[in-house]
């Protein structure tokens, strides 16, 4: 088979490897790395089990070659949490009891976190519109929500909480 | 999930892709965004021995104006063509069908030219640029030639670019000022449309100046329906007299059957649904 | 002792690894050497094997292997039924790799297996099956009729006749008399569609042969019984086999089975010596894994002109699909016991015929028989009151079980100990704001709104907790329904909790651990729930039929009890005093009167040190349980939506949706809201969203999730859940199951409010899913014939499938 050669930043760390071009991203994730974090749910780009960012942005790595994300940064759930422990939006999934089984999980937390990027502060209307590529079969989406709208708000009081203490900050 | 191997190929040039997709001849295929293409791939639906994937040529990616038209790169993704501030001010109608496109994960991938090229019925893309009386760029061996919507899809998947052919740029006459709306129906949000309505209307002094109206699924290819266009020119914004005007949309239409709905319903639904996006837009 | 943890809506433990991507589902493994395998599966119905050529698949690159059935005939067994319903319940072999004969589309009829996954998929294509493809039996009216034979060898598509007769059981009186004798019958079919389980995870196993045992991981909810299975099947000593369920990503019955592809991984690893690992695609899994409900319902229901139901007979036809898979057939026997819901008429009777078809093997779906049964009353119901002009919540009234009349013995022989049916009623009427959406529904309707109100009501009971050994024996189950714990004292004072179920989403690590924190006084965090490997729970029976609280909770509570017992024995005599004298009290054992006392844990390094025991004492607080329920129990509730229905294009909108349950006590709110939660929507979406659809061919249609809807975020609203009080008696806990009672409630409640919307224009029966596309056609067909439009024949309205055009 020919192989290609790729180099992509996942989570912090840059890897260069060769790969087949019709291996997927998250084969290549799964597979390569051992990043099992990103799971697969479907052939067809609808349940988003295996959401991931790439440059920032939510994206279904089933739907990526591995050669697309050559020179490209992604981060997988086993990447967002800071040192201090787990990412807002984990911790909200997990106050809310957001998740059952946890096999949509990891692409619900990224595509959340991809979603209040976008729109900080957004209705429940738009919470659910924002997760319309992610399917769930355990929740009823209910929890899901409540978590994503909580991690609006605390993200919400820390940035206001922060405006009043710095002085001098620019603007 | 495991597509057939192929030799894969990431040209940085318009030129170099051609070259590339010449060599390939019969067993080239082009990879824009890769939303539709890759399950298709990976369901073994197709089996290309080469992909050429455009996504490294910037030259074919971005939104701009020139003089008074919006010209969209035809590997612009959905998200950018969504929330862009030229589109959302002179192609409305492309704005408001592309956030219905998918959603927010596909939406970041999939790119506008794809959209087209590939000629769902279902897709939403096709029927808002027909509305747009969209021009299609297309570069090929011979040089670049242009096809107006209307010559542009010509059947189930079909479009009027060849096999060696690049779409490179969709350009669109603006519509500063018109309004629009487009009315998706389906029975889950991220299902493709059952049938879909683009509407994008100018409206003077309280009635309907100009419109264009076209439908999705509602045959192999979009369907442009200048008979309603007309009729509606002239009419005021109210629902007795939309309804009328838009009664005859989905005559001689031959819509699909399948799980969502036989051409009867799909009929009756254009019907309502042109009449909602008419009102809605205005 | 102070209960503190019962009743805490505790955070989950098993989050931590669940969110940060720690998980250990069986497709994550992988294993020195570790082969993998691609299927070849049938592409027809029905027809027979003439030739497989696998020599060009055997030579390509990375292919280790090609197994066809007739290679594996000797020793590949069969996927055991453990349920024969009847004596002469008929069966045709289901073989793991079919040999001559497929009996539906999906079927696996040869097996590679490679060096990358990549390489097995490439090898399939190289592999070249003749079939004589033969007519298939896809439908239940005509394969009751054995004019087509599902599988000619058998002689009939009939596996088994299965009834339930309240006069003859001595449960109640004689149901043809009551029809004869009432004022009004209501005479319907429902059509419950196919369904398929849909858990997000993928069906996986792996299976590692080296060692001396075999080792398989697998995507199940039932590893014990799946070891025991293998056993039997292939004859492999029990003590030769290891199944563990790591991870499961969720199962909803679905992974209630013992399948070809788990038995394939393992021959192959067997035929290799290598780890070999089997993972299925979406499309295999929507094609290939069991599917659920598909059955026509025939339902007579007696009455007074006053609404006092008389009687009720059933009549079912029930699709198993091309075999029998584990418990395929006693799917609808579940249901039987469930029928009268929770009224009170006097005679019964319930027929199921359960038939093989030219589709996929049926099986447990979310509720199994009991959404069935509760969907048929509830409807039924609700077309009685529309037949007498009654409220529908009235009618109800009217006729169930009074919360005095507990403990009280239904028509179908089952004693339901407990339940507060007005209770949970008046409840749900105040939250739901009854009277003022009728109120609205009214004005609507004079009105003559485009968009039409409906209000769907439904109550259930259903029987929980599966099951009492003694009763599943009486139906010719073949195996028991107790379940298993064992709970351990580390010599630090941390407890391990070992159980038989085999949780995979309902947070049981939690549930469990609270239970024995309050029952042994000792930190929540220091409880560690251990699970779903069976060379660590070595017994037990798994978890499906909302039975892992109430048995397998109760064997928890059952071990901890008899380490208390053992641990006063060694605090007596460690402080000196008469065993009698010793209380236990928050974790410490102390001596009535005095200040003395030891807590657990210094109990536990003194049994560990072993240096001071009671003469006689074997040194260990260690103790095992096995708890076999009495009774089953009975959560009951009443739920009630709000459905906005477009009279324009059938479009249906869930606007409200208020439950309140009874489901006893409740050890952790946080679980039980959101098992509520999860079944509502798979409820929900059997009435608007899901259908498994075949072709005239019998190719399923829906083979994707493009098709296959199972319903985002975006297609739902919040809903109100709550709940009433009323303990179970059959158990100490006071709790009952949990797991399926939003779905059973919610099919019935959402379909009654769509219909509620559109009866006063003509409609009195929409197919279920409740497509735009079918209320619009019931609504024309209704406007345009002027009669009542009633139980449409699925067959008669399926659509042309004909995605190019054309008409």
């Amino acid at each position: 088979m020919v192989q290609t050669t790729i180099t992509v930043t996942v989570d912090g760390t840059s890897y260069t490897d060769q790969v087949e071009p019709r291996m997927l991203l998250v084969q290549y994730l799964r597979e390569t790395l051992g990043k099992t974090g990103t799971l697969i749910g479907c052939d067809t780009s609808n349940c988003g089990a295996c959401t991931v960012h790439l440059d920032g942005v939510s994206v279904k790595s089933c739907t990526m070659f591995a050669v697309q994300a050559d020179g490209h940064e992604v981060t997988t759930i086993e990447g967002i949490a800071g040192a201090d422990g787990l990412h807002p939006m984990q911790t909200a999934f997990h106050e809310n009891h957001a998740l059952q089984c946890g096999f949509c999980t990891p692409g619900m937390i990224m595509a959340s976190i991809d979603l209040l990027r976008e729109n900080p502060n957004p209705d429940e209307q738009m919470i659910r519109d924002g997760l319309e590529g992610n399917l769930c079969r355990c929740t009823g989406y209910q929890n899901i929500v409540k978590a994503v709208r909580s991690a609006a708000e605390t993200e919400a009081a820390k940035v206001e909480l922060g405006a009043t203490i710095p002085v001098g900050q620019p603007s | 999930m495991i597509p057939v191997a192929f030799d894969y190929s990431a040209p940085t040039t318009l030129d170099e892709a051609l070259t590339l997709l010449a060599d390939a001849g019969e067993d080239g295929k082009i990879l824009a965004g890769g939303q539709s293409l890759i399950p298709v791939l990976k369901l073994r639906l197709a089996a290309p021995h080469a992909v050429i994937d455009l996504g490294r040529i910037d030259a074919l990616r971005g939104i701009r104006e020139d003089g008074d038209h919006v010209v969209i790169g035809a590997m612009t993704q959905h998200h950018d063509v969504a929330t862009h501030p030229l589109v959302a001010e002179h192609a409305n109608l492309i704005a408001r069908a592309t956030q219905t496109v998918a959603d927010p994960q596909i939406r970041h991938r999939g790119t506008f030219g794809g959209a087209l090229v590939h000629a769902d019925p279902a897709g939403d893309l096709p029927a808002a640029a027909l509305a747009m009386d969209a021009v299609f760029h297309i570069v090929g061996p011979g040089g670049e030639r242009t096809v107006a919507a209307a010559d542009f899809f010509v059947d189930l998947f079909t479009t009027a670019v060849g096999d060696n052919e690049i779409l490179t740029e969709v350009r669109m006459p603006k519509k500063t000022a018109w309004v629009s709306d487009y009315q998706k129906f389906t029975r889950v949000a991220q299902q493709w449309s059952i049938v879909g309505v683009a509407a994008t209307l100018r409206i003077e002094n309280g009635r309907i100046a100009e419109a264009r109206i076209a439908l999705t699924n509602m045959g192999s290819v979009p369907i442009r329906v200048q008979a309603v266009e007309q009729a509606l020119i002239g009419c005021a914004i109210e629902e007795d007299a939309i309804a009328r005007a838009t009664a005859s949309v989905a005559d001689g239409t031959n819509p699909p059957s399948d799980l969502n709905g036989d051409p009867d319903y799909r009929r009756h639904l254009a019907t309502v649904l042109t009449r909602r996006a008419v009102l809605n837009a205005a | 002792m102070t209960i503190t943890e019962i009743g805490a809506s505790r955070l989950r433990k098993e989050d931590q690894r669940l969110i940060t991507g720690r998980t250990r589902y069986t497709d994550n493994m992988v294993l020195p050497g570790m082969l993998h395998i691609a299927l070849v599966r049938s592409p027809f119905a029905h027809a027979r094997i003439t030739a497989i050529n696998v020599d060009e698949a055997k030579r390509a690159p990375g292919v280790i292997m090609v197994l066809t059935g007739k290679d594996v005939a000797d020793e590949q067994g069969g996927i055991p039924s453990a349920w024969p319903v009847t004596p002469d319940q008929k069966a045709p072999p289901y073989l793991p790799i079919a040999v001559e004969h497929v009996a539906y589309a999906g079927e696996i009829v040869a097996c590679v297996i490679g060096r990358t996954a990549a390489a097995a998929r490439d090898a399939l294509e190289l592999i070249d099956v003749d079939y004589d493809d033969l007519p298939p039996v896809l439908d239940l009216e005509e394969a009751m009729t054995d004019t087509v034979l599902s599988h000619p060898d058998l002689g009939t598509n009939l596996s088994a006749t299965w009834i339930f007769d309240s006069a003859a059981a001595g449960t109640g009186t004689d149901v043809a008399q009551a029809l004869a004798s009432s004022e009004v019958v209501i005479e319907r079919t429902y059509y419950q569609q196919r369904l398929i389980p849909a858990f997000m995870e993928p069906r996986s196993t792996v299976v590692d042969p080296t060692g001396e045992q075999l080792t398989m991981w697998s995507a199940t909810q039932v590893p014990h019984i799946l070891k025991l299975m293998i056993s039997l099947a292939l004859s492999i000593p029990e003590s030769k086999v290891r199944v563990v369920a790591p991870d499961v990503g969720g199962g909803f019955g679905g992974k209630l089975a013992v399948t070809a592809e788990e038995f394939i991984t393992l021959l192959a690893a067997r035929r290799t010596g290598k780890p070999c690992k089997y993972t299925e695609t979406r499309t295999e899994s929507l094609m290939g894994a069991h599917h659920g409900r598909a059955q026509v319902q025939r339902i007579r229901l007696s009455a007074t002109k006053e609404g006092i139901v008389t009687g009720l007979d059933v009549n079912l036809l029930a699709d198993m699909g091309a075999y029998l898979g584990v418990i395929t057939s006693g799917i609808p026997i579940l249901g039987a016991f469930m029928y009268n819901g929770i009224y009170k008429f006097p005679a019964y009777r319930f027929e199921c015929n359960n038939l093989f078809t030219n589709k996929a093997p049926t099986g447990a779906y979310r509720g199994a028989g009991r959404p069935e049964a509760t969907f048929a009353i509830e409807r039924a119901m609700d077309d009685l009151a529309a037949e007498l002009d009654m409220d529908p919540v009235e009618l109800r009234r009217k006729n169930w079980i009074k919360h005095e009349e507990f403990p009280f013995t239904t028509v179908a022989g089952l004693e339901y100990d407990s339940g507060n049916y007005e209770a949970a009623t008046d409840k749900a009427l105040k939250e739901f704001g009854y009277d003022e959406l009728r109120a609205e529904q009214k004005l609507r309707r004079q009105s003559g709104d485009r968009v039409q109100l409906g209000i769907g009501v439904s109550t259930y009971t259903e029987m929980c907790g599966l099951a009492p050994s003694r009763v599943l024996g009486s139906l010719d189950y073949a195996a028991g329904g107790w379940e298993h714990a064992q709970v351990r004292v580390l010599p630090t004072g941390a407890i391990e909790v070992v159980t038989g179920i085999s949780p995979h989403g309902q947070g049981h690590e939690t549930s469990f651990s609270q239970i024995v924190a309050d029952r042994l006084g000792v930190p929540f965090d220091n409880v560690e729930v251990l699970h779903g490997d069976t060379q660590v729970a070595q017994r037990g029976l798994d978890t499906y039929g909302s039975r892992s609280l109430v048995v397998g909770g109760m064997a928890v509570v059952a071990a901890a009890d008899k380490v208390i017992e053992k641990a006063k024995t060694v605090a007596a005599h460690l402080l000196e005093a008469s065993r009698d004298d010793i209380e236990f009290t928050a974790g410490a054992f102390g001596v009535k009167g005095t200040d003395q006392s030891m807590t657990l844990g210094e109990i536990a390094f003194a049994v560990f040190s072993a240096h001071n025991m009671p003469d006689g004492f074997e040194p260990s607080l260690d103790s095992d349980a096995t708890f076999d329920p009495v009774n089953f129990n009975f959560p009951h509730g009443t739920h009630l939506c709000a459905m906005e229905v477009d009279t324009e294009t059938g479009a249906v909108t869930l606007r409200k949706y208020v439950c309140v349950d009874d489901i006893g006590n409740v050890i952790n709110p946080l679980l039980v809201d959101g098992q509520i939660h999860g079944g509502l929507v798979q409820g929900i979406s059997q009435a608007l969203f899901e259908e498994a659809v075949y072709d005239e061919s019998g190719t399923l249609v829906t083979g994707s999730f493009v098709d296959y809807l199972v319903p985002s975020a975006a297609d739902l609203p919040m809903f109100t859940t709550d709940r009433t009080v009323t303990p179970a008696l059959t158990n100490t806990l006071g709790v009952k199951g949990v797991g399926e009672a939003g779905t059973i409630a919610s099919t019935p409640a959402i379909v009654n409010g769509v219909l509620d919307a559109v009866r006063h224009l003509g409609v009195d029966d929409i197919l279920m899913p409740c497509t735009p596309s079918r209320v619009w056609n019931a609504l024309r067909d209704a406007a345009q014939g002027g009669g009542r439009h009633r139980s449409p024949d699925p067959s008669s309205t399926k659509p042309d499938l004909d995605p190019a055009g054309g008409n």
